[in-house]
């Protein structure tokens, strides 16, 4: 399990501010509308405000649709706010930012290109040598243990593996910032609890600052430094709540401890009227 | 990583070949045995039943040969132009002009195609000002521009090549329009977050996802470049598969219009397995089951 880590490019890390600032992820009062094709207005996200330390692993927790993928789009610059500041780094978001890594909800592998080449998309994007770059793909296929599948094709792959191959893609950029999206809520339970082992492994590693969105209260605690509860839509923060569970965690254990099933219960309270609220919505709704 | 090595010893293990195997086998070789068996006897009791009913009984035949041609008719006539000629010269150079013709209208009409599709699909401002005018282009029954285009371009390959660039534009258009509106979100999203500009975006991303839908319509849009090679002809001019058609039909020569169809079945047949071998070759990533979907 222990493996080193791929070479790091040597400029990534003299651009690594982390250290100096106080938040990495800041968001204050940050409102996001959007129109809806019926012309009315609908408002994902109202005055969050939610900011993530250097290195820190922050989870997002809510009902469906409080606006968790609205709020990870605009730390990454794909969408902008309709009120509020968003900052990375102590710098207003304004475009889409080098130092991000995002790992989608769906599978969002090119379907074209075979696993080595989806790993390293990134860095040949970024313009950086090729034959370097595909060393590097190499050692991350073989850290996400997907040695011996680097030409296959995504659909040649399982849900699990496909998911692996999102990791190495993203972390191959050596991300400062890294956003998740329900990464692993389409995999089965086993194939689960070992991709998030792993992902805490990579993250020490890595030091980068996380806010992992999951609607799974125990995926949540097990993985993060901080767990934030948002409101049933428009979002806002409920409560945050800080996990002292002791690292390096196993995450298929964790869930066993005393501290961890009253961390579950504190949050729990909060979170099910939210999801309340938000069910009974939907049921008006249909 | 114990779990990570059984799920890939799941893959490469083979199963061992055991009878069950074997038997799924042999049934799957007797049915491709009766397809192709059933496939002749089709071949046989339509072209057979042709010329015996063309050919009984002798002298006052049930259907007129005359009207309706008959099979050896077509062939003899075949024969005649490989061995002869034809009136307008070889059969092969009449052959090679409406393949010429065919193929350049083809790539000149999906190069463009491709293009327009791709600019209008990516750049909604655009096609909906467009819009209007690309239906109404498209509604207008495009065999009626060939005679505008005997008239404007001559008699020589230049009036079909345009007829048939125009009858394969709009199809690949259309689809490469779609295949772009199609594109997957998240893979964008991905793309541009991984650090792709706008145009590698185009080129890496939107290119490779619209290339599905861009080769469902390269597979009707051959024949249909075909079909303006051939109706230019027939409207006027000096080579060609077309004219052979129409120098036959005016003498009432139903053989060999007939058999002038039955060289541009073939030449229709052998483009489409190209086309579909080449559309193997690039779009091998796909599970193998799309791409077997065809007939």
């Amino acid at each position: 399990m222990s493996k080193a880590l791929p070479m790091i490019d040597p400029s990534t890390v003299s651009q690594n501010v982390s250290s100096q600032v106080a938040s990495a992820i800041e968001l204050r009062n940050v409102t996001k509308r959007f129109p809806t094709p019926s012309g009315q207005i609908y408002t994902a996200i109202r005055n969050l405000s939610l900011s993530v330390a250097p290195g820190e692993f922050c989870a997002v927790v809510g009902p469906t649709g409080c606006g968790k993928s609205t709020t990870l789009s605009l730390i990454s610059g794909l969408e902008k706010p309709s009120a509020g500041m968003v900052e990375v780094m102590g710098e207003p978001v304004q475009d889409i930012d080098k130092r991000i890594g995002y790992v989608f909800q769906t599978d969002a592998v090119f379907p074209w290109k075979s696993v080595l080449n989806n790993v390293a998309t990134g860095p040949l994007y970024r313009g950086q040598p090729k034959a370097q770059v595909l060393e590097r793909a190499h050692n991350w296929i073989e850290r996400v243990g997907l040695s011996g599948f680097e030409n296959h094709y995504p659909h040649q792959l399982s849900g699990g593996m496909r998911k692996r191959v999102a990791l190495a893609q993203t972390f191959i950029n050596e991300p400062q910032i890294l956003l998740m999206d329900e990464p692993f809520s389409a995999l089965d339970v086993q194939t689960r609890t070992l991709m998030e082992d792993e992902l805490l492994q990579m993250w020490s590693s890595l030091n980068a600052s996380v806010v992992f969105v999951t609607h799974d209260l125990e995926e949540a605690i097990s993985l993060a430094d901080r767990v934030c509860v948002i409101t049933a839509g428009p979002g806002t923060v409920k409560g945050i709540y800080t996990i002292d569970l002791p690292r390096p965690r196993h995450v298929a254990e964790i869930r066993f401890e005393p501290r961890f099933i009253e961390l579950y219960q504190q949050i729990w309270e909060d979170l099910r009227n939210e999801v309340m609220i938000s069910y009974e919505r939907t049921k008006q709704r249909g | 990583m114990n779990v990570l090595s059984n799920e890939v010893n799941e893959r490469t293990i083979n199963a061992p070949e055991s009878k069950e195997v074997r038997a799924y086998k042999q049934a799957r070789r007797r049915r491709n045995i009766q397809v192709n068996v059933l496939r002749v006897l089709i071949f046989v009791v339509i072209i057979g039943g042709w010329q015996l009913l063309t050919s009984v009984p002798s002298g006052h035949p049930i259907i007129d040969p005359f009207f309706w041609g008959q099979p050896t008719g077509v062939w003899n006539q075949i024969v005649t132009w490989v061995t002869q000629g034809t009136a307008q010269g070889s059969l092969w150079e009449q052959i090679a002009v409406t393949l010429e013709e065919a193929l350049l209208g083809f790539l000149i009409g999906a190069v463009l195609g491709v293009i327009f599709g791709v600019v209008l699909g990516r750049n909604r401002y655009l096609s909906d000002i467009l819009g209007p005018y690309v239906k109404a282009f498209n509604s207008i029954p495009r065999v009626a521009l060939a005679p505008l285009f005997a008239v404007g371009l001559g008699l020589d390959i230049q009036s079909k090549v345009a007829l048939a660039a125009v009858l394969v534009f709009f199809i690949v258009f259309f689809n490469a329009f779609q295949g772009v509106r199609e594109v997957d979100r998240n893979l964008l999203a991905n793309a541009r977050i991984l650090g792709a500009s706008p145009t590698r975006v185009t080129t890496s991303v939107i290119l490779p996802s619209a290339l599905t839908w861009i080769f469902a319509s390269m597979h009707t849009s051959f024949s249909f470049a075909l079909v303006g090679a051939v109706v230019g002809e027939y409207v006027g001019a000096i080579h060609g598969i077309g004219l052979l058609i129409q120098t036959a039909g005016q003498n009432f020569n139903n053989n060999g219009v007939i058999a002038a169809m039955v060289i541009l079945a073939a030449i229709a047949l052998i483009s489409e397995a190209l086309i579909t071998a080449l559309e193997r070759r690039l779009l091998r990533w796909r599970p193998g089951t799309v791409v077997e979907a065809t007939i």
